[in-house]
C-alpha cells in the first residue's frame, strides 16, 4: 500500500486516525493549525470518570505520532486548496512562519527566558501570559518555539541568545502540494463565547469563569500551578457553582445552539469532585436542566459525586448572576424546583459550561473540501446512521468533535479515529482494485 | 551481563505534579551517590521530547548501559521509555522505571519531607533492581490474515464486511438463525426514522454475498486456543463442529433486554404492561391502534444504586453459571447501576410513531432526566410539537401502577415541576427497559479471557484511550458487549474494531512482550502444578519436564509462585532482583537515605 492519507487536525481524534493508518501501511501527512498537536485533550486537567491526568495519558501518543515513520507532522499549517477526488486528491498546505527553523530548532526554552515581550497564553485560555517566542506547552510535539509576530518588538535578543542559530525572522510563508488518496477531516470545536448571555455577567464580573478557563487553574501545570484561584484577588473559593447549558439547548436566535453539547454534564460533575478532592471543605452546587450522565461509568460516577463527596445539584436553570461590588462574590437568582420560589445564593465563584460550537476555520474548511454543513455548522454525514463517518465527498471522512455532539467524549473520539482509519483503508482498497 | 552496570536516573517533576511535593533535586542529588549511579539529572517532563532527547543524548555521551526514570505509571508510560533506550540502541528491558508519582507525590502531598524521602527510598530500589537487569528479546509471530467475528449484529456485520473489502478472510458466526442481531427486531431507527431493515438489510446482503466471508448462523464458539495471530477456534452448529485458525478476534456478541421481574409495575400481571422493545414489535405488526393513552415510564431498571462489586468478587475463580447467577441477582434487586444511554431516544421515537399514526392518543413519557444527548435535541422536539406530553418525576419517588374505579390501568407519579401528584388512566403503560449483558456475553469473555467490568460487560483495554482494544492481544470488541450503543454508535465501534485488528493482519507479525516464565530443567521434578495453575495454558508437561510455550505465556508469575522446586522464573522479574530491590529499601547500606 503506498497511497497517502491527508489528516486535518492533530487532537485526539486526528492522532488516533493517523496512528491507525501509520501502522495499517498508510503514509500519513498530519496537518494542525496550531504551533503543537494536541489539541483539546492537552488542555484538561483530569479526565472523567476515571481521574487519568490528561496530558499524562496523551503525550506518549502525542510522541508516537512525531516518532512514527509513517507520519510527518505539518504543524502552524493549513489547508489552501484541494483538488481531484477519492483516490487522487491534490492538496496545497500553507506552511505558516514560525520564524523559526525547525530543523534547527533544539526546544531549550532560552529565547523564550530572554524575550522581553509577554501576550495573553492561549493555551491557559488567556490567564496568563507567554513570552512573544514562545512553545504553546511544555510537552509540545514538535519541540519547536514559535514566534507571534503581533506581540514582537523585533528586538532580535531571541536571536542573539539562540545556541543553535534556530531562529529565522525573515521566514517565509511556504507552499506544499501533497497528493494523497483520502482525507480525514478531525478539527475539533470551538467554545460558545458565554458573555453572549449578558445576565450571565461573563467578561464584567472577574469570578465569573468557563470551564476550560477551570481546567486551565485546576491543572497542576497551568497558570497558577494547580492552585484554584479567585481572579479577583487570588483568594481560595470556599462555594462554587457550576451552571450547565450556557449557549447549548437554546434557541434563542442570536445563539441558536438548540442541541445538547453532550460533554458538559460529565465534565462539571469531575470537576466538582476535583475540587472537593483539591479543598474537602468548599460547598460545590451544580445547576442544571437534565444530568445528561449517559456513557460508561457516569451515572456510578454521578452517584459517587452525590453520596460520597456531597456535590449539591438542583435542576434550575439560573436566570441572573449579580455582582456584590465590594466583595466581588456572585449571587445567583434561579427559581427553586421544590419550593417553587425565586431564590438568591452567594457564591465565591461561578463556572459556566458553555456550549461547544463548530471550529472557527469549518466554514471556510467545508468550502475548500467542497464538503457540506449541517443545520449547525458541523461536518454533515453522508448518513447519519449508515455512513456516520463519511462526508458528502466521496473519499473524505471525519472523526471527533467536528462532527458535532455525536461524539460524546475521548473514548468515542478515539473509536471514531480508529474507524475512520477503516473507512479509508476499505476505500483505498477499492480503489486500488478498479 | 559481564559488563558493569552503567546506570543513568532521570527524575520528572511532572510540571507541579511530583515537583510540588518531592524536592526533585535533593531526590537528584542523592540518586548520584548510589552506586553504579553514573549519571543523574531531572526534568520538568521526562516524558516531553525533551526529556526523552535528554535519555537518549546521555546513554550516548555516559555511555549508559541502564536507565531509570522516577517518575509516573508504567502502565501509561513505560513503552515511551523503554522506545526511547531501543532509539539510542539500548535493550528496552534494560529500563526500569520508579514511580514516585502515584505511590509518592499524590498520596502523600501535606508532608513533603517524608515524601521526598520515600522518594529516595524507591529511586533507591529501582536503582538495586536495574543493576542486575538482563537484555530480553520480545518474540516475533506470524499474523494469520484471517478473523473470526462472534455476532452478526450490526456490529459484527461492518467489522466483517471493513476486514473483508480490506482483503482479509473473515468467519462470521451468529447464535441465531438470522443475521442481524438486535437491530433486525427494531422497527424504525431514531433519528431518521428509517426502516431498520433499511440499515440491517444491505449490510446482511452485501456481507452474505462477499467471497471472502464465511457465514455460519446457529452457530457458536464452542473452544479457543492459540494467541494473537493464531488462534484455533472450533466453531460448532447444525452441521457439526468446524475448526478455523485465525489470526485475530472479534467479540461482537451483543446484550441482552433486561425483563422486568413479574409483578414490577404489574409486568407479567397485566398484558397491557409492556417493555420498550415489546412495543417495538407491537408497532412494526400494527398492534397497537388507537388507544386513548399510553404512558411511557423511563428507567425501569437501570440506574439503580450503586455498583456492587461483591457480586463479581468471585471472578474469575467462580464458575461461568455462579457468577452469571451473582451478578442477576444482585441486579435484580436493585436493578443495574448505569445509564443505558438509547431509552430516551427509543421512547421518544415510539411516541413520535405513534402520534404520527394515531394524533389524538395521549402520549405521557415519565422521566427523571431525560438524557437527549447529541442533536437529538432537535427529535425531542419534534415529539413536543406532536404533543406527546413529557414529565419529570422525582428522581427518588417512583411511579406506580394502580387502578381506576372501574378497573382501569393507571399511573400515579409525582409531577416535580406541578409539585403535584399526577394519576393518568391508561390503554398500555410501556416500561422503558435498559441492555443489560448476555449470558453468552460472559461466557465468551471468560473463554477468551476477557475481564468482565463492574457493570457487567466485558472491559475494554483502557476505558479512554483503547475502547475496542481488550487486554488479550488480538481480541477486540464491538458494539453494546461493551456497554449500550445505538445502531449508528455500534456501526461506528465495528468499523473501529476491524482497524485495529487489520493493523495486526496487514503487517502479518507482532512482536509480544518478553516478560515470560523461564523452566530451569535440571530443577523440574515434573508434577505438574504450573500447567494446573495457569490461566493461560502455558507450561505444558513433555517428557517429564515443563515447557512454557512463551507466546501464551502473560508473565502472571502464577507459576514461579507455586514451583515447589523454584524452577520457574521470570524473566525481568527474577528472585535476585526483587530481592535486591528489597534489600536496598530494608538495607540502605554506606549511602545516606532512611527508612520510612
Amino acid at each position: 500500500m503506498e497511497k497517502a492519507v491527508m489528516v486535518i487536525g492533530g487532537g485526539v481524534a486526528g492522532m488516533q486516525a493517523s496512528l491507525d493508518l501509520a501502522n495499517r501501511g498508510f503514509k500519513v501527512y498530519l496537518v494542525e493549525r496550531n504551533p503543537s498537536i494536541g489539541g483539546r485533550m492537552a488542555q484538561l486537567d483530569k479526565t472523567f470518570p476515571t481521574m487519568d491526568c490528561s496530558m499524562c495519558i496523551l503525550a506518549p501518543k502525542m510522541i508516537e505520532c512525531s516518532h512514527h515513520p509513517n507520519v510527518q507532522l505539518l504543524t502552524y499549517s493549513e489547508i489552501k486548496e484541494v483538488k481531484g477526488s477519492v483516490g487522487n486528491f491534490k492538496v496545497k498546505v500553507l506552511k505558516k512562519p514560525r520564524y523559526v527553523d525547525e530543523k534547527k530548532c533544539t526546544g531549550c526554552g532560552i529565547c523564550s527566558e530572554n524575550c522581553p515581550t509577554e501576550a495573553p497564553n492561549e493555551f491557559d485560555e488567556s490567564i496568563g501570559v507567554r513570552k512573544a517566542i514562545y512553545m504553546l506547552f511544555p510537552q509540545a510535539v514538535p519541540r519547536v518555539a514559535v514566534i507571534d509576530k503581533e506581540s514582537c518588538v523585533e528586538c532580535g535578543l531571541c536571536d542573539k541568545v539562540c545556541p543553535a542559530g534556530a531562529v529565522n525572522r525573515g521566514q517565509q510563508p511556504e507552499e506544499v502540494e501533497l497528493d494523497v488518496g483520502a482525507i480525514v477531516v478531525a478539527t475539533g470545536f470551538d467554545m460558545f463565547d458565554p458573555s453572549g448571555i449578558p445576565q450571565y455577567g461573563y467578561g464584567r464580573f472577574k469570578n465569573v469563569i468557563t470551564a476550560m478557563e477551570l481546567e486551565r487553574l485546576l491543572c497542576a501545570s497551568g497558570p497558577t500551578g494547580g492552585h484554584l484561584i479567585r481572579p479577583s484577588e487570588g483568594k481560595i473559593p470556599r462555594h462554587l457553582a457550576f451552571i450547565q447549558c450556557v449557549g447549548s439547548r437554546d434557541r434563542r436566535d442570536w445563539i441558536n445552539h438548540p442541541y445538547c453539547s453532550s460533554i458538559c454534564c460529565k465534565y462539571a460533575v469531575k470537576d466538582a469532585v476535583l475540587i472537593k478532592e483539591h479543598k474537602t471543605d468548599s460547598r460545590v452546587t451544580i445547576f442544571y436542566i437534565d444530568m445528561r450522565a449517559f456513557g460508561r461509568g457516569f451515572q456510578e460516577f454521578v452517584n459517587r459525586a452525590k453520596s460520597e463527596f456531597g456535590i449539591e445539584f438542583i435542576r434550575s436553570n439560573p436566570g441572573e448572576i449579580s455582582e456584590d461590588p465590594k466583595t466581588n462574590n456572585l449571587a445567583i437568582s434561579f427559581e427553586d424546583p421544590i419550593t417553587r420560589t425565586v431564590q438568591n445564593i452567594s457564591f465565591d465563584l461561578v463556572v459556566l459550561c458553555p456550549a461547544l460550537v463548530p471550529s472557527k476555520g469549518m466554514p471556510e474548511l467545508a468550502k475548500t473540501l467542497g464538503m457540506e454543513l449541517d443545520n449547525y455548522g458541523f461536518v454533515k454525514s453522508q448518513d447519519s446512521v449508515r455512513k456516520p463517518l463519511d462526508t458528502t465527498v466521496p473519499g473524505i471522512f471525519c472523526c471527533g468533535y467536528c462532527l458535532g455532539p455525536k461524539t460524546g467524549d475521548i473514548p468515542d473520539s478515539i473509536t471514531q479515529g480508529s474507524a475512520t482509519a477503516a473507512r479509508v483503508s476499505e476505500v483505498l482498497a477499492e480503489e486500488g482494485a478498479s | 551481563m559481564e559488563q558493569e552496570p552503567r546506570i543513568g536516573v532521570f527524575i520528572c517533576s511532572c510540571g507541579t505534579n511530583i515537583g510540588g511535593v518531592v524536592n526533585v533535586p535533593e531526590v537528584t542529588e542523592y540518586a548520584k551517590t548510589i552506586p553504579h549511579v553514573i549519571h543523574a539529572d531531572h526534568n520538568l517532563y521526562t516524558c516531553s521530547e525533551a526529556g526523552l532527547t535528554a535519555i537518549k543524548e546521555s546513554i550516548k555521551e555516559h555511555n549508559l548501559n541502564r536507565v531509570v526514570v522516577a517518575s509516573c505509571t508504567p502502565r501509561t508510560h513505560e513503552p515511551l521509555f523503554r522506545a526511547a533506550c531501543r532509539e539510542a540502541s539500548l535493550n528496552p528491558y534494560l529500563f526500569e522505571m520508579a514511580n514516585i508519582r502515584e505511590h509518592v507525590s499524590w498520596v502523600h502531598p501535606h508532608d513533603p519531607e517524608k515524601a521526598t524521602r520515600k522518594a529516595k527510598d524507591i529511586v533507591r530500589m529501582a536503582v538495586a533492581k536495574a543493576a542486575l537487569l538482563e537484555p530480553q528479546t520480545e518474540p516475533e509471530v506470524e499474523v494469520k490474515g484471517s478473523s473470526l467475528v462472534i455476532g452478526a449484529g450490526v456490529a459484527g456485520l461492518t467489522a466483517a464486511l471493513s476486514m473483508a473489502s480490506q482483503g482479509f478472510k473473515v468467519y462470521l458466526i451468529e447464535k441465531e438463525k438470522e443475521l442481524g442481531g438486535i437491530a433486525r427486531r427494531l422497527y424504525k431507527l431514531y433519528p431518521t426514522l428509517a426502516d431498520s431493515s433499511e440499515v440491517v438489510g444491505p449490510l446482511t446482503k452485501d456481507v452474505e454475498s462477499h467471497e471472502n466471508i464465511e457465514v455460519m448462523t446457529s452457530a457458536s464458539l464452542k473452544d479457543i486456543s492459540g494467541y494473537v495471530g493464531n488462534f484455533n477456534a472450533v466453531l460448532t452448529g447444525p452441521e457439526g463442529d468446524k475448526e478455523v485458525d485465525v489470526g485475530t478476534v472479534i467479540v461482537a456478541a451483543g446484550s441482552s433486554n433486561y425483563t422486568p421481574p413479574k409483578g414490577l409495575y404489574e409486568y407479567g400481571v397485566h398484558d397491557h404492561v409492556i417493555t420498550q422493545g415489546e412495543l417495538d414489535e407491537k408497532l412494526k405488526k400494527g398492534e397497537i391502534g388507537e388507544p386513548e393513552r399510553i404512558v411511557m415510564i423511563q428507567c425501569v431498571g437501570a440506574r439503580k444504586g450503586e455498583i456492587r462489586p461483591s457480586a463479581l468478587e468471585a471472578f474469575p475463580k467462580s464458575d461461568t453459571a455462579e457468577l452469571l447467577r451473582k451478578i442477576l441477582k444482585a441486579r435484580k434487586e436493585e436493578g443495574w447501576p448505569y445509564c443505558s444511554r438509547i431509552c430516551c431516544m427509543n421512547a421518544i421515537k415510539n411516541a413520535i410513531l405513534i402520534k404520527e399514526k394515531s394524533p389524538k392518543t395521549d402520549v405521557v413519557v415519565l422521566f427523571g432526566d431525560l438524557r437527549v444527548y447529541k442533536e437529538y435535541e432537535d427529535f425531542y422536539r419534534k415529539a413536543r410539537d406532536l404533543e406527546v406530553r413529557f414529565i419529570r418525576h422525582i428522581e427518588e419517588v417512583r411511579p406506580e401502577i394502580t387502578r381506576t374505579p372501574d378497573g382501569k390501568l393507571q399511573v400515579m407519579a409525582y409531577d416535580a415541576l406541578a409539585g403535584l401528584e399526577v394519576k393518568f388512566p391508561a390503554d398500555w403503560v410501556v416500561l422503558s427497559t435498559p441492555l443489560i449483558p448476555s449470558k453468552d456475553e460472559i461466557m465468551l469473555g471468560r473463554m477468551l479471557k476477557i475481564p468482565i467490568a463492574t457493570d457487567g460487560f466485558l472491559m475494554e483495554a483502557h476505558l479512554k484511550l483503547r475502547p475496542v482494544d481488550t487486554n488479550v492481544d488480538g481480541v477486540f470488541i464491538a458494539g453494546t458487549v461493551s456497554g449500550p450503543k445505538d445502531v449508528s454508535e455500534s456501526i461506528v465501534s465495528g468499523e473501529a474494531a476491524a482497524a485495529r485488528a487489520s493493523i495486526l493482519m496487514g503487517n502479518g507479525k507482532v512482536r509480544t512482550d518478553a516478560i515470560t516464565a523461564v523452566v530451569d530443567e535440571d530443577l523440574c521434578i515434573g508434577c505438574g502444578l504450573c500447567e494446573e495453575i495457569c490461566p493461560y495454558g502455558a507450561p505444558r508437561i513433555e517428557d517429564g519436564k515443563s515447557k512454557i510455550r512463551e507466546i501464551l505465556c502473560r508473565g502472571c508469575g502464577s507459576c514461579a509462585a507455586e514451583c515447589p522446586k523454584r524452577a520457574i522464573t521470570m524473566r525481568h522479574y527474577g528472585d535476585n532482583q526483587l530481592l535486591a530491590q528489597v534489600k536496598a529499601l530494608l538495607v540502605p547500606q554506606s549511602h545516606e537515605g532512611g527508612l520510612t
